[in-house]
């Protein structure tokens, strides 16, 4: 496996002629006496993505996406500035727009050295080219072959397939030299079924950080088809949910999406700075039942949401955030952490080179407990079992959090009974949080799927957790 | 400008030219640059300045009835000569599609009208502060309960770009974008609530002041304090105009070709049906001057047009580009790339009238979530907004959700008010739904 580095020095520096002279001009007009912190990001991209839809392969799109954005800091400014265009013309003007910010000083001289060699949590090589373009044809169709021989019912099918081989190089003001090569793939099946003019929908999908192989082996992409026309069938028979409050057991892997959303973003180092969320200066209270440890962890080997490095070049971090119930750390850049007199914890993420980096999770998921899950549905009378999740929202200011469920069953005297349609849950992250009074043993990470939106910018992450029960929290339904 | 439109439909020229000495039967390119600058205080101060320029090309090409495409931000003669070559490699591994292709020559626009929609704005990183300082400090002025704020940020875009393809169309045209925006935090007792609002508009003098922008973030902050929740009930919801326009589009995404001959709409094959009540008229203006989703072509040169999508409350025609017409066998209404201006004509009951026409029931101010199903219509989302009783806001309320189905939701909708929400390109006033179930304690 090639260096990360030396890829990307030869994708991103020679190839427009930025040598180490050059490099360290654009660095001596980035960084002045007055700028605390700062940095040149380099970037190149390519995303190729093909789509099956009504039985055939429509679409297939392939995107380059290069550029550098330079950035620099100077107490709380933050002057931001990025060109697509990788000469040094162009380069040594977005610096210099970018320190506009600071008062004129006099420019640093920096060293510019290579950073220490961080084991890499996923392989360099790039993945469009992991299987050819006939092979890539060939699962598309073999998703749709399987979806529709699984069942008369199916309708219609669409397959997506996407491959992203992402190198970025970045330079500080400390003058060191970090690059990261990231690989990231992903296959979506969705099918629609009808049963006597009822149609409903099922979709199913799985990513990570490797090759596109790793869709192929153990039949994984045929299991999303196999997935998503299972659950379209179970929607089918699904009656409209109740509404009001009850107990709500959340299944395993895919539904921690509810850490995401009811304590992930606001444990985000940059609302916390500014006293903008419901968990600012709380750091060791208890804000979540004592059954409850979350940790963020970017170090998992080919996750969706790990990194060998973030976007500012710190290595990625296993950070206990909340642990038996009470509040640890928060998810720090290094602005941020600086600000508040802590280090980065290796969460500054960026869409790409045109955003700002700023505190973002990785993969977040709560620790196992100790219960069976059979024994938590069975301690319920009357409420919820939520398996799927089509995606959530949180006002960090007012903690309120909302999710939607695209699979989801009555508990009826301790039994899952009938499916239930157009679910939602809404909730206050540390009041739910408090009220999670059973942890099962079944841990279970997502499958990959996971796009997290903050500002303005997307940024692939991950969650997990295992069977868990609230004992009570809104449910949203129509009927009363 | 940092690049002239000239040198961009000189790209689209070679683009299109480098497709067809590589095979491509037909081909379509479109080139486009922009520049903007973005300012932020908070807390009275100077936050974050940022500046860019972007660019990016996209080119689909037809081998036939096989379709690639592909986009660079990389403007090396070497790197489009390769985005041309990958787009027509990808063209050989698709389907062929019978329904694949340009628009039809005869449907691309000819002489298209100058619609002003570039007005740039001479801004620099001082005025700009100076106006994100005013918008800012009035919201943090208007009550010692606004403790705390996210920045108020004054936003300048100018951009540009050119659409060619080999039917011998070719056209293109500069656009701007301005934006104030607020947001801030207010606080009472243990009551902690956030909100927002902006403006936006293609002429920089066509803003709100900036005073008022702050001012009416600060008041839908305060307004949101001490919310309570509600007991899970019946009732008629208010969405307001800036909530509505989400049921506009819901609405426009079912009656999409695309999502008709995927049979994934919950208004399947309503062509011809009463889909909302007969004094319902929606209808889109793409020639608006000045208007904010204005285009006189559509994203593959089809000539716009005042559609009227819905008339007496009677879907009259589907919201279709060249594809999906060719799929339903009908013509192309020159949507490809979306509805401009999407507008629904409204009644003479401003919000307050209709608040009290509702007498008991909940206005929405606020949803969270996407929990709506497009293939079913079951909608299912977290709000937040006011409890009406006796024609007048009683409470702010929180931590409950709305349901109902929206095909249902559009037959009970009772009045749509006048009080459009001008900033956004959907132009509609709120909406009274005569009934939703509530969930709450």
């Amino acid at each position: 496996m090639e260096n990360a580095l030396d890829i990307a020095s030869t994708a991103l520096l020679e190839a427009p002629g930025i040598g180490d002279q050059q490099l360290q001009r654009i660095m001596d007009t980035l960084v002045s006496r007055q700028v605390d912190t700062a940095d040149a990001y380099f970037q190149y991209s390519r995303l190729e993505s093909w789509v099956l839809d009504d039985g055939i392969v429509k679409e297939g799109n392939h995107n380059i996406d290069q550029g550098a954005g330079l950035r620099a800091i100077s107490g709380e400014k933050t002057g931001f500035s990025y060109t697509e265009d990788l000469d040094l013309t162009s380069l040594l003007q977005a610096a210099g727009t970018a320190r506009a910010i600071t008062r004129s000083g006099q420019s640093g001289a920096l060293k510019i050295q290579s950073g220490r060699a961080i084991a890499p949590v996923y392989s360099t090589t790039d993945p469009l080219a992991s299987l050819t373009d006939s092979a890539k044809i060939e699962l598309l169709k073999s998703l749709d072959a399987e979806a529709r021989k699984l069942d008369p019912r199916v309708k219609q099918v669409t397959a997506s397939l996407a491959a992203a081989h992402d190198v970025v190089l970045i330079i500080n003001n400390e003058g060191l030299l970090t690059a990261d090569v990231r690989p990231l793939v992903r296959c979506n099946v969705q099918v629609i079924v009808e049963q006597q003019g009822r149609r409903e929908q099922g979709s199913a999908g799985g990513g990570a950080r490797t090759s596109l192989e790793f869709l192929l082996e153990q039949d994984r992409a045929l299991g999303f088809a196999r997935e998503a026309v299972r659950q379209a069938l179970v929607n089918l028979e699904a009656v409209d949910t109740p509404a009001g409050p009850m107990p709500v057991v959340l299944g395993s892997g895919w539904p921690g999406i509810l850490l995401h959303e009811a304590v992930g973003h606001g444990l985000e180092g940059d609302l916390n700075r500014k006293g903008l969320s419901t968990f600012s200066g709380r750091t060791g209270e208890q804000v979540a039942s004592p059954l409850c440890t979350v940790v963020d962890d970017g170090t998992l080997p080919g996750r969706r949401g790990s990194l060998t490095i973030d976007d500012e070049g710190t290595p990625a971090q296993h950070t206990v955030l909340i642990e038996n119930g009470i509040l640890r750390s928060y998810m720090q850049d290094r602005f941020n952490g600086s600000l508040t007199g802590t280090a980065s914890t290796g969460n500054g993420r960026r869409e790409s080179y045109a955003h700002l980096p700023i505190p973002r999770m990785t993969n977040t998921y709560m620790l196992p407990g100790e219960q069976e899950p059979e024994e938590i549905i069975r301690s319920v009378d009357r409420g919820l079992y939520a398996v799927n999740f089509a995606g959530g929202q949180v006002d960090i200011t007012s903690g309120k959090f909302v999710f939607s469920l695209n699979e989801a069953y009555l508990i009826e005297n301790g039994r899952i009974t009938q499916p239930v349609k157009g679910a939602t849950l809404i909730g206050n992250g540390p009041e739910v949080m408090s009220r999670i009074s059973m942890v099962g043993n079944d841990l279970q990470l997502d499958p990959g799927v996971g796009v997290c939106g903050k500002d303005g910018q997307s940024v692939p992450v991950g969650v997990g957790q295992p069977t868990l029960k609230v004992d009570e929290i809104t449910v949203g339904g129509i009927a009363v | 400008m940092i690049m002239d439109l000239d040198r961009q439909q000189q790209m689209v020229e070679e683009m299109l030219a480098e497709a067809r000495a590589q095979g491509a039967t037909a081909a379509e390119a479109a080139v486009s640059a922009d520049e903007s600058l973005s300012v932020t205080v908070r807390l009275g101060a100077l936050e974050t300045v940022e500046q860019s320029r972007d660019h990016s090309l996209g080119i689909t090409v037809y081998m036939g009835q096989r379709k690639g495409s592909s986009s660079t931000t990389d403007f090396s003669p070497a790197a489009i000569r390769e985005s041309v070559k990958k787009a027509c490699t990808i063209a050989r591994y698709t389907s062929e599609d019978p329904y694949a292709g340009l628009a039809d020559p005869a449907q691309q626009a000819k002489d298209y009208p100058d619609l002003d929609l570039c007005h740039p704005w001479q801004l620099d990183v001082a005025e700009a502060t100076e106006i994100a300082t005013a918008c800012e400090q009035a919201a943090r002025d208007a009550d010692s309960r606004v403790t705390n704020s996210e920045g108020a940020t004054v936003n300048s875009h100018v951009g540009g770009f050119i659409y060619g393809n080999s039917n011998g169309f070719m056209g293109g045209y500069p656009v701007s974008r301005h934006n104030i925006s607020c947001v801030v935090m207010a606080q009472d007792g243990n009551s902690m609530q956030r909100d927002y609002w902006y403006d936006s508009s293609r002429l920089p003098g066509h803003l709100e002041p900036p005073e008022a922008i702050g001012r009416e973030a600060a008041r839908r902050t305060l307004d949101k304090l001490h919310a309570r929740k509600l007991g899970t009930c019946q009732a008629p919801v208010l969405f307001s105009a800036n909530m509505a326009s989400s049921l506009m589009r819901s609405l426009i995404g079912a009656i999409r070709g695309h999502a008709q001959y995927r049979k994934s709409s919950f208004l399947l094959d309503a062509l011809g049906q009463q889909i909302l009540p007969e004094w319902v008229q929606i209808h889109e203006n793409p020639l608006l001057p000045r208007g904010l989703a204005s285009a006189p072509f559509d994203s593959e040169g089809v000539a716009t047009r005042g559609n009227r999508f819905v008339v007496d409350g009677v879907l009259n025609h589907y919201v279709l580009d060249s594809y999906a017409a060719r799929k339903l066998e009908m013509e192309t209404t020159g949507n490809a790339g979306g509805v401009r201006n999407l507008t629904i004509d409204t009644g003479s009951s401003d919000r307050e009238a209709l608040i009290r026409e509702m007498g008991r029931g909940l206005l929405v101010t606020e949803l969270l979530g996407q929990g709506f199903n497009p293939v079913t219509g079951d909608y299912s989302r977290g709000a937040a907004g006011f409890w009406v009783e006796q024609g007048e806001i009683q409470y702010p309320v929180e931590e409950i959700t709305i349901a109902g189905n929206m095909k249902q939701m559009l037959q009970q909708l009772v009045a749509v008010g006048n009080d459009i929400h001008k900033a956004s390109s959907i132009r509609t006033g709120s909406w009274l739904i005569e009934n939703m179930t509530i969930a709450g304690d």
